[in-house]
């Protein structure tokens, strides 16, 4: 149980995917401009991040490292990746063709979206997701859920920022992509203050 | 266009972190020294290198339809091969640049380089377009990584400069004791350099860039109406 909540508030807070490592950053200035579209960008991306990891953590442990192709671990993660993006907008184009319209052309890029793959090679690593012997699968899937979650949150607060900075006028050589980093920076700086979460647990 | 300006533009003009603003992951996150800065451009620049001669060599054999995963794969296959090669011969660069090596595979300048101009023109003009690209990567890189360095840890490319090593400013880019460097410096750092390339350009009466279609390597292969929509709401 502790484990649990550890990884949860871990993935979430103190190492959050946009804010503390700097990974994702592209959807994440891109797409923030709306609170719905922050939103289904957020879920689309813990969803593809999930099921990511579902398939490429037993690909690493039971394909790849028995038989020595360690090396294969980009090619075959990336296009593992790629693959579900394509059926996640399938099946959004079916299912939900207001959200598939939404997101438009954000939904491939999560493709190339910095943090999916990271989180991939990261729940394989034991700092990450600790070796829990048979259960480290589902805690590898928590970590996954738990980054997810964290870049959801992160798109959100940012969506609300945004529209604080659309309201103001910032100077000249500042005004829109400047002016939002330095937006994340102050907010990437907010979360620093959950560094010491670890050792109060 | 002429040759010189296929391999000039990619370096200042549409360089393609400040005025493009692709591959913006690596540059806020490893640009905390001048070292890393260097291993990840020369690393970035090889992929990019050879995956536009690769691509620019099977433009007219690959599909239309299945190309952005026979980009990925060749790109992949490009990327691996580097990963090895830095993790070989020279491990103390490679440690902290782990992670990030792996990135390049999803590295936009990459994919969008390959989508926009490999796929549509010769050989040597894409080698060209490839290392104009790869010299502005660079450029944006190190000039990054030298701010941070210089003036968040007092040090260059790891020698400690006398006075500015008392007064320097850790937010921007020193590496804290429990060794994960804060996200703020490279945001801030980021900004600043492309407030100061929005001002030059501004001069210059150039469009400034924005966050949108324009850098998108999937721009078209995307249905263009709905990219237009987006930028009238």
């Amino acid at each position: 149980m502790k484990e649990f909540i550890l990884i949860l508030v871990s993935s979430v807070l103190v190492n959050n995917y946009v804010l503390s490592q700097t990974l994702g950053i592209c959807p994440f200035l891109g797409v923030s401009k709306k609170l719905n579209q922050a939103v289904g960008m957020g879920m689309a991306v813990t969803f593809v991040m999930v099921i990511a990891t579902a398939v490429t953590w037993p690909i690493q442990n039971f394909i790849l490292s028995s038989f020595d192709l360690g090396y294969l671990q980009t090619i075959v993660f990336i296009l593992v990746i790629a693959a579900l993006v394509q059926l996640v907008e399938l099946f959004l184009k079916k299912a939900v063709p207001a959200l598939h319209k939404a997101l438009g052309v954000y939904l491939p890029l999560i493709t190339t979206n910095c943090a999916v793959l990271a989180v991939c090679i990261n729940a394989l690593k034991d700092n990450n997701v600790p070796d829990m012997g048979s259960a480290t699968f589902l805690y590898a899937l928590l970590y996954a859920f738990g980054s997810g979650i964290g870049f959801l949150l992160a798109m959100v607060m940012f969506a609300g920022v945004r529209e604080r900075i659309a309201a103001s006028k910032p100077p000249k050589a500042f005004e829109g992509t400047p002016i939002t980093l330095i937006s994340a920076a102050i907010v990437s700086f907010a979360f620093l203050g959950f560094e010491g979460l670890f050792s109060k647990l | 266009m002429n040759r010189s300006s296929v391999l000039l533009k990619g370096i200042i003009k549409e360089n393609p972190v400040l005025v493009l603003l692709l591959g913006t992951c690596p540059t806020i996150a490893i640009t905390y020294n001048v070292m890393n800065a260097l291993g990840m451009a020369v690393s970035a620049a090889i992929v990019l290198i050879c995956s536009n001669i690769a691509i620019s060599l099977l433009r007219k054999l690959i599909p239309a339809n299945v190309r952005i995963p026979c980009y990925i794969v060749i790109i992949a296959g490009f990327v691996t091969i580097v990963q090895m090669l830095c993790e070989a011969y020279f491990p103390a660069i490679y440690k902290p640049l782990e992670l990030f090596i792996s990135l390049i595979v999803v590295n936009c300048i990459i994919l969008g380089r390959a989508e926009m101009y490999a796929s549509k023109n010769s050989v040597l003009d894409s080698f060209l377009d490839a290392v104009g690209m790869a010299i502005g990567f660079a450029v944006a890189l190190i000039a990054m990584a030298s701010i941070r360095e210089i003036f968040g840890s007092g040090s260059f490319l790891g020698f400690e400069i006398p006075i500015l090593k008392d007064y320097n400013i850790p937010i921007l880019g020193a590496v804290p004791p429990n060794g994960k460097v804060y996200g703020f410096g490279g945001f801030f750092v980021f900004a600043i350099l492309i407030a100061i390339v929005n001002k030059i350009m501004s001069k210059k009466k150039k469009p400034k860039a924005e966050f949108g279609c324009e850098g998108c390597p999937m721009a078209d292969s995307c249905n263009k109406t709905e990219c237009e929509k987006e930028e009238a709401e």
